[in-house]
């Protein structure tokens, strides 16, 4: 009896933008300062303060539209948004109501069912609000301005998803090219980039669209697809039970992975949006889009092509590589410094995502050098160390960032060719080992693998693979 | 008077406004807002067909500032407005959500 649904899906990404300064005054934007210590007359909304807008606002949200395929509108303004709230001192936001810079964009996802275009309906610039941490002790809250006025552009898709994974799809998505024209770092964690999503479902084949509801706090691509199966599931149960839905806004609790209504009808949406009369219009023509255009930075696709083309690498390595902006551009710092691409992508393939996975990190944390990574890849390559020594060391590298070359020096890790010492070592292990000498003596040929296995262990991995193998036989055969 | 403004109305602009009215307040901003509705009709006379939305009242456009840090630490200025503080932060009864 139970019918079929669809879900419809449309998403509000906010993205804090790279500058350096604030969207209307010249307040630092760096994350983690003391409480309102980057603030002054503009961002706090005194009386009077006047707010001039940062060129480089301007630009960023031109090169965010011209990757996703946006019209640049060429005459746009600001309008002024009004509400109360204690994160916001102006008792108003400064957003683009009327004439948003960007509109009618598009970008292609793909997921198991295929490609499609995701359409953006509008960017806009914005100011973003204080951030409130609510009081452990006291029935109170603490404000802080500083991240009042950083820059925001608001990109706001058509309702083309169907799924949770064509949101995590267009997410990432959306995140790669912003990240990779360096318009925001986009960290969920930090809040550097936010998504609402507006849902609704409908009977499938339906004409109209079902009610919609907005769920905000969403900040991981896992709570995000969380909240997507969840807000679906709880619409189509109301639905069944032959309830209806209200259009409202609902908060995501991710720790108890349900949502609930965040505003309430005294709260109205009612923002009486006017032209703000603070700023002047923002005119682009033809050469200022041009221009932005010419400067825009290779994207994945044309990265991918020449990671193939000029290094060599394979389509699976030129995939991963490019597939997050942290590891393409620790890739070409270091290939810059050693010269040696495929081994550079193997460290970062294998031992670098091994290494994130067991620290649960995500690759915008790595905090190595280029320097360092070309180092590792260096002496391993050079036969300096062995591969087992490289990668306990890279370990150190990839924790601590510390200078492999004077750490090996240092710790007496060099691979160790010295015949003598060797031959010592490999004597011992014959002498120690009698079971596995007979074992190799009958034909079992797996016997020397144990035997080499021994001597590095005893060499601490440091021992000239090749010349054990060689000092092995050569002794084995003597008996 | 030609525009009435209704009870709900008034209790509705107070709510937008965050402005608790008594009820002598709330028949006199009925007063005045009927009033100034009346002054906007007028304008609304005019025939404005074809006359593009006016955004600004100069002729200017393109006024930008470069994107360097000249702000020094603000926070002593910006906390003298603060009627509570409490860790370099106002204190303000307590918001759920963000």
């Amino acid at each position: 009896m139970s019918k079929i649904y669809e879900t419809v899906i449309g998403l509000e990404v906010h993205v804090e933008l790279a500058t350096k300064t604030k969207i209307f005054c010249s307040c630092s934007t760096a994350f983690g300062g003391a409480p309102n210590t980057h603030t002054c007359p503009v961002c706090t909304g005194m009386p009077g303060a006047l707010p001039v807008l940062n060129r480089q606002v301007v630009e960023y949200a031109m090169a965010v539209g011209i990757a996703t395929n946006c019209k640049i509108t060429q005459y746009c303004k600001f309008d002024r948004k009004n509400y109360f709230y204690p994160d916001n001192p102006q008792n108003y936001q400064i957003s683009q109501l009327y004439l948003p810079i960007c509109r009618d964009g598009g970008i292609e996802i793909e997921t198991a069912a295929g490609k499609k275009t995701v359409g953006i309906h509008e960017i806009h610039m914005e100011e973003d609000a204080g951030k409130l941490v609510h009081d452990e002790w006291e029935d109170v809250s603490i404000v802080d301005y500083n991240r009042s006025g950083v820059p925001l552009i608001e990109i706001v898709s058509e309702p083309d998803m169907r799924s949770a994974e064509e949101v995590i799809a267009y997410l990432e998505k959306l995140r790669l090219i912003i990240q990779y024209l360096g318009a925001s770092d986009c960290k969920l964690n930090e809040g550097s980039m936010r998504a609402d999503v507006n849902l609704s479902v409908r009977e499938a084949g339906a004409k109209e669209f079902g009610t919609r509801t907005e769920m905000k706090n969403l900040n991981s691509f896992k709570a995000i697809a969380r909240a997507v199966e969840g807000e679906r599931a709880r619409q189509i149960e109301l639905l069944e039970e032959g309830k209806k839905i209200i259009q409202e806004t609902r908060r995501w609790d991710d720790n108890k992975e349900t949502s609930h209504t965040m505003r309430s009808k005294e709260d109205a949406k009612d923002y009486r949006y006017f032209p703000e009369p603070d700023l002047v219009p923002v005119v682009i023509n033809d050469e200022w889009i041009a221009e932005v255009r010419s400067r825009q930075p290779e994207m994945r696709q044309e990265k991918m092509a020449r990671y193939q083309t000029q290094y060599g690498l394979p389509a699976y390595d030129a995939g991963i590589l490019t597939g997050d902006k942290t590891f393409a551009d620790l890739f070409e710092a270091a290939v810059e410094i050693c010269g040696k691409p495929k081994k550079v992508s193997n460290w970062i393939m294998v031992e670098t995502i091994r290494l994130l996975k067991e620290n649960g990190m995500s690759p915008d944390q790595i905090q190595f050098s280029p320097e360092n990574l070309a180092k590792i890849v260096r002496l391993s390559d050079e036969g300096t160390v062995t591969n087992t020594v490289a990668k306990e060391v890279f370990e150190l590298v990839f924790l601590k960032d510390i200078d492999p070359e004077a750490y090996i020096k240092e710790h007496g890790l060099s691979t160790v060719s010295d015949e003598g010492a060797l031959r010592a070592a490999v004597e011992q292990v014959i002498r120690e080992n009698p079971q596995s000498v007979e074992d190799y003596h009958n034909g079992k040929e797996k016997a020397i693998g144990f035997l080499v296995g021994q001597t590095m262990r005893a060499m601490k991995g440091k021992a000239n693979p090749a010349m054990v193998n060689q000092l092995l036989r050569e002794l084995l055969q003597a008996i | 008077m030609a525009n009435i403004i209704s009870d709900d109305t008034i209790e509705y602009v107070g709510i937008l406004a965050k402005l608790e009215l008594k009820e002598e307040e709330k028949a006199r901003a009925k007063k005045d807002m009927s009033e100034m509705l009346d002054y906007i009709d007028k304008l609304n006379e005019l025939d404005t067909d074809g006359v593009e939305p006016m955004s600004h009242i100069f002729p200017v456009s393109n006024v930008f500032r470069e994107d360097i840090v000249t702000n020094t630490d603000g926070s002593k200025d910006t906390l003298l407005n603060a009627p509570k503080q409490k860790d370099g932060g106002f204190m303000v009864p307590k918001t759920i959500g963000s």
